[in-house]
């Protein structure tokens, strides 16, 4: 088969496996485990053999059209670069390890065969939006991916928590994606074409008339999928579904799709500086903010997701400063890496019962029940705090450097503001991040008190597939100075002042993070903190759904907890309360939006209700007064009807024949 | 002779026969205006017969034809007038008012579906009735 | 105005030497007199108390009609009226009000509550209608000279030359309306019981 067959298949696989899912999902139970796992295991590999075949050479194009569509043509097109079918493998890899670990960790779930199907529809979406060559073919998938993101998120719609949070995912990101949609159109417009080649090309030859207003429109779009700054506030909310969809949706998958379109469309930023400074600047609140946030969260979840969002910060600010190869590379380190940590939280979760870290600290010997989470956690959580030689140093580096060769002036893509905010930024948030990554690590695995209950061993599906996530995140580092030519060619290994920067702020917040825990600690004892789930023997789901409703039941939100003993509320100070409250977005965005809102809503139901109705209910008194009225005519006596009809044929008569007298004498 | 002699006779006692069929009680003071009202035609039908000269006399013979009619007519209509005074004991026409529009009207639907047997068959005659007096 | 212009129209075209409006011949003051009292007839026959007087009235009526009839030369129509309303309508009509049981004297409600909204369209019509008429045919004249054109012999050359079929249907309808007569008037209740 040629690259091209293969490559259709890749995104077809999953999404007939969703399909046949959904069908057999109640008919025949027995066939919705193969259903879910092979398809997306056969696209991974087939990934694989694409990329391996692409092999980082020229662009591989591909299109037909399927029917006219009016002045702008739509084709399903393929635009295979090394972008795109290193992003597809990394896809592919951590959607195949996402449906092993739901085999077992929602092996009892009654919702298994529709969660199942939507997680292969939902890796299907993501795969159509990394091989499309075509920006209408891509916003189908993005638009999938929301949808899908939205059920899966709300997998648990018993809890309010997750009903809000599905709904918030929902209508944030659409709140992005309709300045996307225009700014699509607005492209299709300057350039006559939705292809990615063909806008490619228009750009080249200076076809782009209004770029700032184009970049900043598609920047909403990204914003609100990626979670960036202003839009960034579902991903924590998100936490509220089941781990494994945390891993894929908003790790790996669907908030790298912001990065990867612009990735895609790099030129495009790259013609206005203002939006590229624009995007400096969101990538360094986020990646602060973000950093800030996670180190006062006490939900294990919850401190991923602002660490995603910071991670994500780090992509954003290397495509501000034009180096769309770092910002790849670091989307696929940090895929790899995430993943293992989510799905390595969901084990943890499991085992201690509870998802809060103030709990975790205060049990023992947390390490001896789950060994494969504890080490693979710490070599994600090494890669996440940029300690060489894991693979998250070397792509951050390779986004620090970027940053640096454009600050001082080496680098010409992108102005020099957005170099500096991106790189003091960076090493802002590598302090911050090292805190986070050694504040979790301390608070979930050093923990001291009473022993950890004993569950038995965790699943093999659920382990097995962090050591095969843990190999890329360990390894993908080292191959850096191979993997270049995907990425288009020029090198991305770490210079020495960076590197001594970066790894310095890492060993800086780490240490102080460590005294701080030294101080703290001692603490523990004295203020006993702790919910563990009534039904510990539960399948993984259950007990993460009900940790998440214990949380808030037991402390009032579902990111915060009243413990002396967390290093973080030292270290953090005055700042821990509203980091912990993600800096009061939420309270700011009730009281601009949804305040507002509500009180609209309100009118327009008084108008309803009160106006409207009135007339309504009005014309119904009319109608039937009315018929009372006509009613009482209704004697039953032959002879008034028969007077009336007389009358009235009189009446006619009279008139047509004083009319024909009156035109006849005119 | 004037042609307006018998055209306004006729017409006057058009009218006659007309008020008698509106303001009349006995249906069969009714059915003896409504001879009046077929006389008036006929009337008109003959002079205006007499005034054109017509070779197929079509006026005169729809007159005959007219005449015969209303012999079958009147002998349906008493037969008719007797039924209704057989089941009625009246035959007022302003007190058959089975058609009035009445609340008790509406809910006639409700009592055809009674449970017992004794129900149906008043049911029925109260139908039959109503069939005859609509007649 | 149209009606009143084609009728003179056509009664020009009759009649070259109109007579004069206000120089009544024997006939029309016959026809005249005839008229009033037939109409008075009916009036009574419309508005009496008396059930038994209205039909009584209504053969006067009828037989005044069947006067006029007979000035209006239609011979053998006049006969047929009184053979037939005077006969058998009249007679068929008293037994009626005998088989209802009608009441023999003056009986106060012999006119329903209808009767002004009765009286109002009676008089409108009869105004609208008399306007009309006058309006129209009030240079019209009707020649009656000549041979009778409803002699007993005219009336059966056109009836059983040009009329035969609907003749034939006719007494089709009478036949029904024998019978359906007949099946009405049965007194079902008893031969079911």
């Amino acid at each position: 088969m040629t690259t091209t067959t293969l490559a259709v298949l890749v995104p077809l696989l999953p999404f007939l496996g969703a399909a046949a899912g959904l069908l057999l999902g109640r008919t025949a139970p027995g066939f919705v485990r193969p259903l879910a796992v092979l398809p997306t295991l056969a696209a991974a590999v087939i990934a694989a053999v694409v990329a391996a075949r692409q092999g980082g050479g020229r662009a591989i194009d591909a299109a037909t059209q399927l029917t006219p569509t009016g002045s702008v043509p739509i084709d399903l097109a393929l635009h295979l670069d090394g972008f795109a079918v290193l992003v597809a493998v990394l896809v592919g890899l951590v959607a195949t390890c996402v449906q092993i670990y739901s085999t077992a960790y929602l092996r009892d779930d009654p919702r298994y065969p529709s969660y199942a199907a939507l997680v292969s529809l939902f890796t299907s979406a993501m795969l159509l939006v990394v091989y499309s060559g075509d920006l209408m073919v891509l916003l189908v998938g993005w638009e999938i991916m929301g949808i899908c993101s939205y059920f899966l998120v709300g997998h648990y719609w018993e809890t309010p928590e997750a009903r809000a949070a599905s709904l918030k995912a929902f209508l944030v990101t659409k709140l992005g994606d309709v300045p996307f949609l225009i700014g699509l159109f607005a492209l299709a417009a300057d350039t006559g074409t939705f292809r990615i080649t063909g806008i490619l090309g228009a750009v080249a030859n200076g076809g782009l008339d209004h770029p700032t207003l184009i970049a900043l429109l598609l920047l909403a779009g990204v914003a609100g999928k990626s979670a960036q700054f202003p839009l960034h506030t579902w991903l924590p909310d998100a936490m509220a579904g089941p781990t494994p969809v945390s891993a894929l949706i908003h790790a790996a998958t669907m908030v790298a799709a912001g990065i990867y379109f612009v990735a895609r469309l790099l030129p495009v930023f790259a013609e206005s500086g203002a939006a590229l400074v624009v995007l400096a600047v969101m990538a360094a609140i986020t990646m602060i903010g973000s950093g800030l946030a996670a180190l006062a969260q006490d939900d294990i979840k919850r401190v991923l997701a602002y660490s995603t969002i910071g991670q994500l910060g780090y992509m954003a600010g290397a495509l501000a400063v034009g180096d769309r190869g770092a910002a790849v590379f670091h989307l696929l380190s940090h895929g790899a890496f995430k993943a293992v940590l989510f799905l390595a939280a969901g084990v943890v979760i499991h085992a201690a019962g509870t998802n809060s870290l103030a709990a975790m600290s205060r049990m023992g010997g947390l390490t001896k029940r789950v060994p494969d989470a504890y080490w693979t956690m710490t070599v994600a959580l090494l890669a996440l705090a940029a300690i060489p030689p894991f693979a998250g140093f070397f792509s951050k580096e390779a986004v620090l450097v970027a940053a640096e060769h454009t600050a001082l002036g080496d680098r010409h893509v992108a102005p020099a503001a957005a170099g500096w905010t991106v790189l003091v930024a960076g090493l802002l948030a590598a302090v911050l991040t090292a805190a986070y990554a050694t504040r979790l690590w301390l608070l979930a695995f050093r923990g001291r008190g009473a022993e950890a209950p004993d569950h038995g061993r965790q699943p093999v599906a659920m382990t097995a597939v962090l050591w095969v996530l843990a190999v890329p995140t360990i390894a993908f580092g080292l191959t850096v100075g191979t993997i270049t030519d995907w990425f288009d060619g020029h090198a991305l290994t770490p210079s020495v002042t960076t590197a001594v920067l970066s790894t310095g702020a890492g060993l800086v917040g780490g240490l102080v993070t460590y005294g701080a825990w030294r101080h703290t600690s001692a603490l523990a004892a004295r203020t006993p903190v702790g919910t563990v789930v009534a039904h510990p023997d539960a399948e993984p789901a259950l007990v993460e759904a009900q940790a998440m409703t214990a949380h808030t039941a037991a402390y009032g939100t579902a990111g915060d907890a009243p413990d002396p003993a967390d290093p973080g509320r030292l270290l953090l100070g005055p700042l821990h309360r509203p980091a912990a409250a993600g800096f009061h977005l939420d309270a700011l965005y009730t009281a601009l939006f949804v305040r507002p809102v509500q009180a609209a809503a309100s009118l327009v139901r008084f108008l309803d209700r009160e106006v409207v109705d009135t007339y309504v209910r009005g014309s119904g008194a009319v109608a039937r007064g009315l018929g009372a009225a006509v009613r009482r005519a209704q004697t039953g006596n032959v002879q008034t009807y028969l007077s009336a009809l007389l009358a009235g044929s009189l009446v006619l008569a009279i008139a047509a024949v004083v009319f024909a007298n009156v035109n006849a004498g005119s | 002779m004037h042609l307006a002699y018998p055209a306004v006779l006729a017409a006057l006692l058009f009218c006659t026969g007309l008020y008698g069929v509106l303001a009349r009680r006995n249906a069969i003071l009714v059915l003896m205006s409504v001879e009046l009202m077929l006389n008036a035609v006929n009337l008109n039908l003959v002079a205006f017969d007499v005034w054109l000269r017509d070779a197929l006399h079509s006026g005169q013979a729809l007159t005959l034809f007219t005449i015969a009619i209303a012999a079958a007519e009147i002998g349906i209509g008493l037969a008719i007038v007797l039924a209704v005074y057989r089941n009625r004991g009246s035959s007022d026409i302003d007190r058959l008012r089975d058609t009035a529009e009445t609340d008790a009207a509406e809910a006639l639907p409700d009592d055809e579906s009674g449970t017992g047997t004794e129900d149906q068959a008043t049911a029925a005659a109260g139908k039959a009735k109503k069939a005859e007096a609509t007649a | 105005m149209t009606l009143a212009a084609t009728a003179a129209h056509a009664a020009l075209a009759a009649h070259p030497a109109p007579s004069g409006f206000l120089s009544p011949t024997g006939v029309e003051i016959a026809f005249l007199l005839v008229g009033i009292a037939t109409l008075g007839a009916a009036l009574v026959t419309v508005t009496t108390k008396q059930l038994v007087h209205a039909a009584l009235w209504l053969v006067v009526a009828l037989g005044g009609l069947a006067v006029e009839y007979l000035l209006l030369t239609a011979e053998f129509i006049a006969w047929v009226q009184v053979l037939i309303y005077v006969g058998s309508v009249v007679v068929l009509l008293l037994f009626g009000l005998m088989l209802t049981r009608a009441p023999i004297g003056r009986s106060p409600d012999a006119d329903s509550g209808n009767r002004w909204a009765a009286l109002g369209v009676a008089v409108a019509a009869a105004g609208a209608l008399v306007w009309v008429v006058v309006d129209a045919f009030r240079t019209t004249w009707i020649d009656l000279d000549g041979p009778a054109q409803g002699s007993t012999e005219a009336t059966g050359s056109f009836l059983f030359r040009h009329w035969v079929l609907p003749f034939e249907a006719l007494s089709v309808l009478l036949l029904a309306a024998l019978v359906g007569a007949i099946v009405l008037s049965r007194k079902r209740g008893k031969e079911q019981s």
